[in-house]
């Protein structure tokens, strides 16, 4: 259980990446990282899906959305929710990065760097509307469980931040 | 059924369930949007840390109940939370120091239990810590704001940490079932976290310029289920809906 190695039959790919998160509709779940395995057995497709957050309502609906997509490819499916190993910011895909970056939300900064903003008032994420790094931490938390509020001092844009989780 | 493991869980999880429920009653009532949208959050993640427990904890009985059944159709003394979680949402300065001396404990706590033989228990604990980061960054941050902040919100702050010290003790009180599962090398020995706590608490309160408390009368009885009257309440509006319409899914 400590692999953080992706087991996805390839004939999967395609119809899983046309599920997305229901929060953040530009953003498939395979770029998102929460598909951890899917395998096809005696014609059943067991996906295994991790939460981004323990408490996240998005997860439910990804499950059915996953079985819909599925099911209109001819596939019977079983989801197992699996939290070990936890998800982490990490496993965002470079084009979810852009996808989330293009729908404004900047994306996670290294553990470091996002400590420094959340902590310590440092203007390092860079502003989804003017690319300005002079923004600040309006709030910690946003407007759902992975996400802080920042504004922008230059074009006074207010965005969501994606929080680092590792 | 192993009811030590069993009831180890609910020790664990009616904690974040009604520390959640408290918060959650913030929604819309929050002293700013940001503030409310934060409490909003910390309850979410401790709803969502309370259904994997309660999963686990159904799967462990092994009869007909759900996670939905222990949650909301058990009576009040059937709750075993400590008694520092179901105290009520007095002001902010009450709120954030009840959420303070939680999550300092709530934290230590996940690091042993991230360490448990249990498999389960310790993937919900790695997966917990990470949101209990956040949390404890949040409410640490506020007491030092509001303690070193106006008069006011000093002298408020201060009452609350006051009022609240007595819910703190009970945190590392041992039960039946946490001696079963610590022996099983499954749950966490709470008393070895008790002077690290209490120092982290005094440091942060010092940074804060308020004094930390030097009562030694404390309060005791949540992990027996022997509660304080705010927990009936707050039950009341919990159990609502399951209550009146038996088995409503949402």
């Amino acid at each position: 259980m400590t692999t953080t190695e992706q087991n996805i039959d390839e004939i999967l790919i395609p119809i899983l990446e046309k599920v997305s998160d229901p929060e953040i509709p530009v953003l498939s779940i395979m770029d998102m990282g929460v598909v951890r395995s899917a395998v096809i057995e005696n014609n059943i497709v067991r996906v295994e899906i991790t939460p981004t957050y323990s408490g996240c309502p998005a997860m439910d609906v990804i499950g059915d959305d996953i079985k819909a997509a599925l099911k209109a490819a001819g596939y019977d499916s079983e989801i197992e929710l699996i939290l070990a190993p936890a998800w982490t910011t990490d496993w965002i895909t470079p084009r979810g990065r852009k996808a989330l970056e293009d729908y404004g939300i900047a994306a996670p900064l290294n553990a470091e760097a996002d400590k420094d903003v959340l902590l310590n008032g440092k203007r390092l994420v860079k502003c989804t509307n003017c690319g300005s790094t002079n923004t600040r931490l309006v709030s910690q938390f946003g407007s759902t469980a992975c996400k802080a509020q920042f504004q922008c001092d230059d074009c006074q844009e207010p965005f969501d931040y994606f929080k680092c989780l590792k | 059924m192993n009811q030590n493991l069993y009831n180890y869980i609910l020790g664990v999880a009616d904690n974040s369930l009604i520390l959640g429920q408290r918060l959650g009653s913030l929604t819309g009532h929050g002293p700013s949007l940001e503030t409310d949208i934060a409490c909003t959050n910390i309850s979410l993640d401790l709803f969502g840390q309370v259904r994997s427990y309660y999963q686990y904890a159904a799967k462990i009985a092994g009869d007909k109940r759900t996670e939905d059944d222990i949650a909301m159709l058990r009576k009040e003394r059937e709750y075993v939370n400590v008694l520092l979680v179901e105290q009520p949402n007095t002001d902010f300065a009450y709120t954030m120091a009840r959420q303070f001396l939680f999550d300092v404990y709530h934290h230590l706590f996940l690091t042993q239990l991230e360490k448990s033989k249990d498999l389960t228990l310790s993937a919900i604990a790695k997966k917990s810590i990470k949101e209990v980061s956040y949390h404890q960054r949040f409410s640490t941050d506020w007491i030092k704001r509001l303690g070193d902040g106006t008069e006011v919100s000093h002298q408020k702050t201060q009452e609350a940490i006051d009022s609240l010290w007595t819910y703190t003790d009970e945190l590392f009180h041992q039960t039946e079932a946490d001696k079963a599962m610590v022996a099983e090398g499954i749950g966490v020995d709470v008393t070895a976290l008790k002077e690290t706590y209490y120092k982290k608490v005094d440091e942060i309160l010092n940074e804060a310029t308020l004094q930390t408390p030097e009562s030694k009368w404390f309060q005791k009885g949540g992990k027996q289920g022997i509660h304080t009257e705010h927990l009936g309440y707050l039950l009341s509006d919990l159990q609502y809906m399951q209550r009146t319409y038996p088995n409503m899914e949402w």
